[in-house]
């Protein structure tokens, strides 16, 4: 047994710290790319993002109810991935709807982006209620499918090893989806006119305004694609962990952490922000107790937990993180401001 | 009057005073009309002004012997007038290649003849075309904002003191390549701090001071004049 002890932490240290924490990397991810392309191109911090996450949860789940009812299913996958293209739809339109009847107004009396935030917040407050008003503030499970690729006592038994590793479908769904999805987005801002001309326009205004570029018809982009990402990180999430408004509203903080580590502005940034805060915030809160059980000698084995800290203080890691970042290097790790 | 595009007695400011009192300014295609003028005198107004970015109380804009005096600048800039702003006239996180398609957003054909162009008429550009645009020197990116204004295939460019803040041996080349451009058949209109050099490329020359058109005149007799010579161009 002796030698397997240092696979046995790997295995340990892979089932708890690092295929959790990949997975929770890829949904803060695609939430702080949707909060960095409206910094990038509407100029203002989204305080809504989180709400607009947790509405686009929200009409997910009521078509994968509607399926459900139906008897649609998508056998072992999740039946939410049958209706994620439709509530993507649906939220993009939301985005515009609000983006039509509040924001507008504020961009035609050229509004300092803290006016804009402050908008947010009523956006935020405003949606909240309307999540709430529609599908209640309770906690809710709407996964269904298989839930695991790798079950613990399979791979005990496959492989031999005390230790288990369970992998769960929606761990490996998050990550394969996330990946796809940010490979599209950067395609799209880097190869296609389109995305090329919404770049211009948050590099700088008035010379895509020269250009011909129509401010308008980016702006209108922008949110289809801010409703898109919003709601499959919300979905992921749900679908990963379960939904509850007020979590989603929680997620504000490492989301925005996320996006001003990685530089906010910056879609690269976002992405690099969403693993460092995800893994921050898993590997600090995990006891390492049975991971130094195998690896130190018996006589040497921790009394304590070996706990950094506990996980009800997770939010307070984002928190120290961007409080450092804005201290050492407030433009975070990629300079931003630009797609 | 038969010019290609000029503006009459533009009157106005930007909400305040008037910054333009009576001022009017023409050009040809294939010729070169310069705006000199001491520090304040509403030079660069009055080519904003013509591109539409300035309210006006008074005065007319013409492009082609149409009344372009209500149109926004985007729809003079799909008219044809391209303009290059003094300052943040390039897209500094973006390639030199995609900045130069930025430029010619508003065109749906080919653009593989203007690339073509741009490239022969600023072969530096070639060179540096995956790079980002804001690590480029300072002459290299005022090539890339009028590379960027040219590919719109503009009848007339519009130039905001091109010059400020290079060298004097990159200010000749820059003129030029001005004198290249203008032997295509692009109307140019020049906004200049160095008023000497570029009256001696300048078709026409517009003194303007405190708004209004001063003298006018062919850019040689506007040199060779000693009243403007004693007032702006240091004698």
């Amino acid at each position: 047994m002796e030698n397997y002890d240092l696979l046995n932490a790997i295995i340990l240290l892979a089932n708890f710290v690092i295929v959790p924490a990949l997975s929770y990397g890829s949904q803060l991810a695609l939430a702080a790319l949707g909060i960095t392309l409206v910094y990038a191109v509407l100029r203002f911090s989204n305080f809504a993002h989180g709400d607009l996450m947790a509405f686009g949860t929200m009409i997910a789940i009521l078509i994968t109810w509607l399926f459900q009812s139906w008897g649609l299913t998508a056998g072992v996958l999740p039946t939410a991935l049958i209706a994620l293209p439709f509530a993507m739809a649906l939220t993009a339109g939301f985005c515009l709807l609000t983006d039509r009847v509040i924001y507008k107004f504020y961009r035609e009396q050229k509004s300092q982006p803290v006016v804009f935030m402050i908008v947010s917040v009523g956006v935020m407050f405003i949606m909240n209620a309307i999540v709430r008003f529609i599908i209640g503030p309770k906690d809710r499970t709407f996964f269904d499918g298989e839930k695991f690729i790798i079950k613990a006592v399979e791979f005990k038994s496959y492989t031999g090893l005390p230790e288990g590793l369970s992998i769960k479908s929606t761990q490996v769904l998050t990550i394969v989806i996330a990946l796809i999805t940010m490979m599209m987005l950067f395609y799209f801002l880097q190869k296609t006119k389109m995305g090329k001309s919404m770049r211009a326009y948050s590099n700088n205004e008035d010379l895509a305004l020269l250009s011909g570029i129509n401010p308008d018809r980016v702006v209108m982009i922008t949110w289809i694609i801010v409703g898109m990402l919003a709601t499959i990180a919300g979905v992921l999430y749900g679908l990963d962990k379960s939904f509850k408004p007020f979590t989603y509203f929680q997620l504000l903080l490492p989301m925005f952490a996320a996006a001003i580590v990685g530089g906010i502005g910056n879609p690269l940034g976002a992405v690099a922000g969403g693993y460092i805060i995800a893994f921050s915030e898993v590997m600090l809160t995990y006891a390492y107790k049975k991971f130094f059980m195998y690896l130190l000698p018996t006589n040497l084995e921790p009394s304590g937990l070996m706990q950094f800290l506990s996980t009800d203080y997770k939010f307070a890691i984002s928190f120290i993180i961007l409080v450092i970042v804005l201290i050492i290097r407030p433009t975070g790790i990629f300079r931003g401001k630009t797609l | 009057m038969s010019n290609f595009f000029y503006s009459q007695n533009l009157v106005g400011g930007y909400g305040g005073e008037n910054i333009l009192n009576d001022c009017s300014i023409s050009v040809n295609k294939g010729e070169i009309s310069v705006i000199v003028g001491p520090n304040g005198a509403g030079k660069s107004t009055a080519m904003k002004a013509m591109l539409g970015m300035l309210k006006l109380s008074q005065g007319k804009v013409f492009l082609d012997e149409k009344d372009i005096s209500n149109l926004s600048p985007q729809d003079r800039v799909a008219s044809g007038i391209s303009f290059v702003p003094q300052t943040m006239n390039i897209f500094n996180e973006l390639t030199v290649k995609e900045n130069l398609e930025m430029g010619a957003y508003l065109r749906d054909d080919d653009l593989y003849q203007t690339f073509e162009e741009m490239y022969s008429l600023f072969p530096i550009l070639y060179e540096k075309k995956e790079q980002v645009a804001g690590e480029l020197s300072g002459g290299q990116r005022q090539q890339v904002a009028v590379g960027r204004a040219l590919m719109t295939q503009p009848n007339v460019l519009m130039l905001d003191e091109p010059t400020a803040g290079v060298s004097p041996v990159v200010m000749d080349e820059l003129f030029d390549k001005i004198i290249e451009i203008k032997k295509t058949g692009v109307a140019i209109i020049i906004v200049e701090q160095n008023a000497k050099q570029a009256l001696n490329i300048a078709d026409y020359g517009y003194v303007l001071v405190a708004g209004k058109n001063k003298f006018t005149g062919k850019g040689s007799e506007l040199l060779n004049d000693s009243e403007v010579r004693k007032a702006f161009l240091g004698g």
